[in-house]
């Protein structure tokens, strides 16, 4: 085709209303640029306005009673204001838009970072000391009452007492968690993937996994209470002579389990199903059955996400309190029984640390006990998570296809 | 014979899940029935609701603030990382951002009524100075800063990074197609994230905003150890409050077996478990019908 | 309206990566320029530089000079948003914004600029926009529907009438026609045609004989191997560069011998 060839066309495919290029008149208020070196403003004015912000802050923070977090804020608010305003007259509103909103966003950011500081400040500033208490990790709170931290804070003796109970606990609750766990979920999720595809009732599980993860996690220690309560009636009456109270390190277990269930089959049931279906077809054609195909070549390929996964899952319920609060109570010694009498987890223990000092009238000892435990707490957090981390990272096969 | 054995296992495990859901169900039903009815009296919900629904909106109140604060930094944080942050960096901040969600809630609990309550304490005697007119901020400040107010901003930095994370995932996968569209149009940054990214990215942030009104509307230790609780008011600087979940924290270890008092901590779980369902739900469905819609592309 | 457009020693780097190096040509106002090229020899990449698209991968940078008429679009100071308002693009696939009608599709250049207008001003915009995209009579029952519920191929014009409507001095065309139907491309090369009694209109196309209909130069682009920076070959009418190459890379990619 040729260009002579084109140019009768337009013509007949424009209706009847108006030849091709006879455009509406379009206002002549069109604001649009038609020079592109429009008006800019030199790099070193933004420097000028955060130093007149600061000087300001200073002075209005001064009138109040001057304060460095105040001023900060006001710096920052006037900055963000004067910066728009110095635009807007010197260049264009749409610049001007386009700068505020920026600096709002890098606002945004700096106000998400804050608490995360003043959080890790807190608890290693006033945790470390605590954390090096001696025997603070090898002992537990047996013998340590009022007259004792009283001593600790009026005649600056060492704070007694310690966290070896609550590791204990904490160790004990969350291992049985995850061995109640695992094997529920990584089943479920062998069923959701290679079982049922889609089915009714794999679409069932899934919406109910999707619900059991927004269970707010006191719910779950109550379940958790009030199933073995009712099972511990049932035997009872049976005469089996069960103990009488559900509170006991296993309910614990049982009320963690409703809420690490659902990670773990999230998880899993991700990494099952990156495997590629050409190894479970090789597998098959080699004469494999399908379950030692899954034991023996779906799950050795996941099992580096599936171990992160895991672990990810550890981490999150071992920072959990209520649950374990109303379903193993707290107690100040050693107790290695899970199916007998109360038992104390990290996070509780620095719950009733704040919440109910040994001595209240001389609560700074508590407070330094349940700082450092709380350190201790995140350190094995972070660490959990970290592990996550790494598992996924080094010991991913490599070539799986994805 | 090990398939059958080994498919069965599978399907037990399924249905175990769905068994303990039941399960929850039926054990709080039936172990707060006692809340509602007393064998000398009969039904006796006028009580019960009674003490139910300041709880009921105490944990709305606590919930409300932690949203408003966190809704707008949080999308915030996400443009930052989605959009505004050097890419090479934007990875990592990811994780720091993470990070605050690692933090067990207990720990936030102690830093807020430790740390950021007597910080807040010179804010809530100048609310009180010159804003007392306003319900809000009437009533004598706190002196602790244990107030609903500072446990809807510890609640805030809590749900923080559970919305970032879902707004993040959307924004980045906004379609680069139409962000240069928008672009080849001359629009700003600020103006291509109008035009391109909050279109397709609303529901997505309206889910994330959901699934961290659930998180904040059950979290309890923050809420049990920041606030010093009492009765229903409408000022959020003086004492007074509570929530749901910090009720059952703090009431449950002292209430004694198959009590009364027991079977009412029951059921405002209950409560709490079928708003929470609510709120996930709404957001699942929220995601689920946006997903038809994105096939437009 | 309408303006010439003059790349001298031009190179583009992606951070140390040199994408393309050495372009110098000149492109006149109100004509057709077809970028041909085997894939990766950087043709989009020097397309995209022209309103500055490029930089939206992170370090992009380009060295030498390119006027706009007589204005350096990467002089210091000028900001690449007015650059974009003067140069629009049309893209490979049709990116019409999904969330917005067909009516809104073509005002939302408009919009940016935050200028006032009654209803029927608008009206006025959107017909004429439309009517230039040779898409009026399709769509003009349904203006509030959305504009992703259309074909491709008018999709696509949805997207040229969208940039002909800020009313731009030169409209870039990254291969416009290759995710559509030989009719729907047809309606494309028509309109090009028409386009080109108002704009500059730069187009890159896989597609040589779409070079032949609508464009009256050519420039070649090829590049000697991966790693390798992309240049620029030949340019010249395009019946020469079809028909007699004075270069011999471009006479083995015009006659099919590689690419």
């Amino acid at each position: 085709m040729t260009q002579t060839q084109q140019q009768p066309m337009p013509t007949s495919v424009q209706g009847p209303a108006g030849p091709a290029n006879q455009h509406a008149p379009a206002p002549a208020s069109t604001p649009r640029p038609r020079s592109l070196t429009q008006r800019h403003m030199p790099w070193w004015v933004s420097l000028v306005i955060l130093a007149v912000s600061a000087v300001l802050g200073a002075a209005l923070s001064a009138l109040m009673t001057f304060n460095m977090a105040i001023w900060f804020i006001l710096t920052a608010v006037l900055y963000v204001i004067i910066s728009y305003g110095v635009t807007r007259a010197k260049v264009s509103r749409r610049k001007a838009t386009d700068t505020l909103w920026k600096h709002l966003v890098y606002l945004a950011f700096i106000i998400a970072l804050l608490p995360l500081v003043s959080v890790i400040w807190s608890v290693t500033s006033i945790g470390i000391p605590g954390l090096l208490e001696p025997g603070f990790l090898a002992s537990d709170m047996r013998g340590i009452d009022g007259t004792i931290d009283r001593r600790s804070q009026e005649e600056g003796e060492p704070v007694l007492g310690g966290i070896r109970h609550a590791l204990v606990g904490s160790l004990l609750i969350t291992l049985s968690a995850t061995f109640i766990s695992v094997p529920i979920g990584l089943m479920t999720s062998i069923y959701l993937v290679e079982y049922a595809r889609g089915g009714p009732l794999a679409r069932a599980i899934t919406f109910f996994v999707d619900v059991m993860t927004g269970i707010p996690s006191i719910v779950a220690g109550l379940f958790g209470a009030a199933a073995v309560g009712w099972f511990l009636g049932v035997g009872n009456s049976l005469g089996l002579g069960l103990p009488t109270r559900s509170t006991m390190g296993i309910t614990a277990a049982i009320a963690l389990s409703v809420l690490m269930i659902p990670v773990v089959v999230r998880t899993t049931e991700e990494m099952l199903r990156v495997v590629p279906n050409e190894l479970r077809e090789a597998s098959y054609a080699l004469g494999v059955r399908k379950w030692r195909t899954i034991l023996k070549v779906v799950i050795p390929t996941a099992i580096s996400g599936i171990a992160a996964g895991v672990t990810l899952a550890i981490a999150r319920v071992i920072g959990e309190t209520a649950p374990i609060l109303v379903t193993a109570g707290f107690i100040v010694s050693n107790n290695w029984n899970m199916f007998q009498g109360w038992m104390t987890a990290l996070p509780v223990f620095i719950f009733r640390q704040f919440q109910n000092p040994t001595s209240p009238n001389f609560s700074d000892p508590s407070h330094q006990r349940a700082w450092a435990a709380a350190l201790v707490l995140i350190i094995i957090v972070m660490g959990l998570n970290l592990t996550a981390r790494l598992i996924a990272t080094f010991l991913a096969p490599k070539n799986t296809g994805r | 014979m090990g398939d059958k054995v080994f498919s069965g296992l599978a399907l037990l495990a399924g249905v175990a899940i769905l068994a303990t859901l039941v399960f929850v169900a039926v054990f709080l039903s039936f172990n707060s029935v006692g809340a509602v009815y007393r064998e000398e009296e009969g039904l006796i919900i006028r009580q019960f609701l009674q003490y139910a629904y300041p709880l009921v909106i105490g944990t709305l109140i606590a919930s409300l603030i932690a949203l408003l604060l966190a809704t707008p930094v949080a999308v915030g944080v996400a443009l930052y990382i989605s959009h505004f942050a050097p890419p090479r960096l934007s990875k990592s901040i990811g994780y720091v951002i993470d990070l605050l969600a690692a933090i067990p809630s207990v720990v936030y609990g102690a830093w807020g009524m430790s740390f950021l309550g007597p910080t807040l304490v010179p804010l809530y005697g100048w609310l009180h100075q010159h804003l007392s007119f306003i319900p809000l901020f009437a009533g004598s400040p706190s002196q602790t800063g244990r107030t609903i107010f500072t446990a809807g901003v510890v609640l805030a930095v809590m749900i923080l990074p559970i919305i970032t994370s879902v707004c993040r995932e959307i924004f980045i996968q906004t379609p680069k197609l139409h962000e240069e569209a928008a672009l080849a149009l001359g629009a700003t940054r600020w103006e291509m994230i109008t035009m391109a990214v909050f279109p397709f990215a609303r529901a997505g942030i309206i889910s994330g905003v959901m699934l961290g009104l659930g998180r904040a509307l059950g979290e309890t230790m923050a809420v049990a150890l920041v606030l010093s609780p009492g009765l229903l008011t409408a000022s959020l600087i003086s004492a007074g409050n509570s929530t749901i979940p910090a009720e059952i924290a703090l009431g449950f270890p002292e209430a004694p077996p198959g009590s009364e008092r027991q079977a009412q901590l029951i059921a405002i779980g209950l409560v709490l478990f079928i708003i929470t369902l609510i709120v996930n739900m709404t957001a699942r469905w929220i995601v689920s019908r946006h997903k038809e819609f994105s096939g437009a592309n | 309206m309408s303006k010439s457009i003059t790349a001298k020693d031009l190179n583009v780097y992606y951070g140390d990566f040199l994408a393309v190096e050495g372009v110098n040509i000149e492109i006149a106002a109100r004509s057709v320029t077809a970028f041909i090229g085997p894939s990766g020899c950087g043709k989009t990449t020097f397309l995209r530089s022209l309103n500055r698209m490029h930089e939206v991968l992170p370090g992009a940078r380009v060295e030498g000079q390119l006027l706009l008429d007589d204005d350096d679009i990467y002089a210091p100071g000028v900001d690449p948003v007015s650059v974009r308002a003067m140069v629009g693009m049309v893209f490979q696939r049709p990116n019409p914004f999904p969330t917005m009608s067909i009516r809104e599709n073509v005002l939302a250049g408009y919009k940016l600029n935050g200028a006032r207008m009654s209803r029927s001003d608008a009206d006025g915009i959107v017909e004429s926009a439309l009517r230039g995209a040779n898409l009026w009579n399709e769509v003009k029952d349904r203006l509030d529907r959305p504009g992703s519920g259309l074909s491709g191929g008018q999709q696509q014009r949805l997207c040229i009438a969208r940039t002909v409507a800020v009313k731009p001095e030169v409209i870039l065309m990254d291969e416009p026609c290759s995710a559509l139907d030989p009719i729907s491309t047809l309606a494309i090369e028509d309109l090009i045609a028409e386009l080109q009694q108002e704009y500059t209109i730069v187009i890159v196309t896989h597609n040589m004989q779409q070079a032949a209909r609508v464009s009256q130069n050519t420039a070649f682009f090829n590049i000697a191997g991966s790693g390798k920076p992309g240049r620029m070959i030949e340019y010249a009418e395009t019946s020469t560069i079809f028909n007699n190459p004075s270069n011999q890379q471009t006479e083995r990619y015009v006659s099919g011998k590689f690419g």
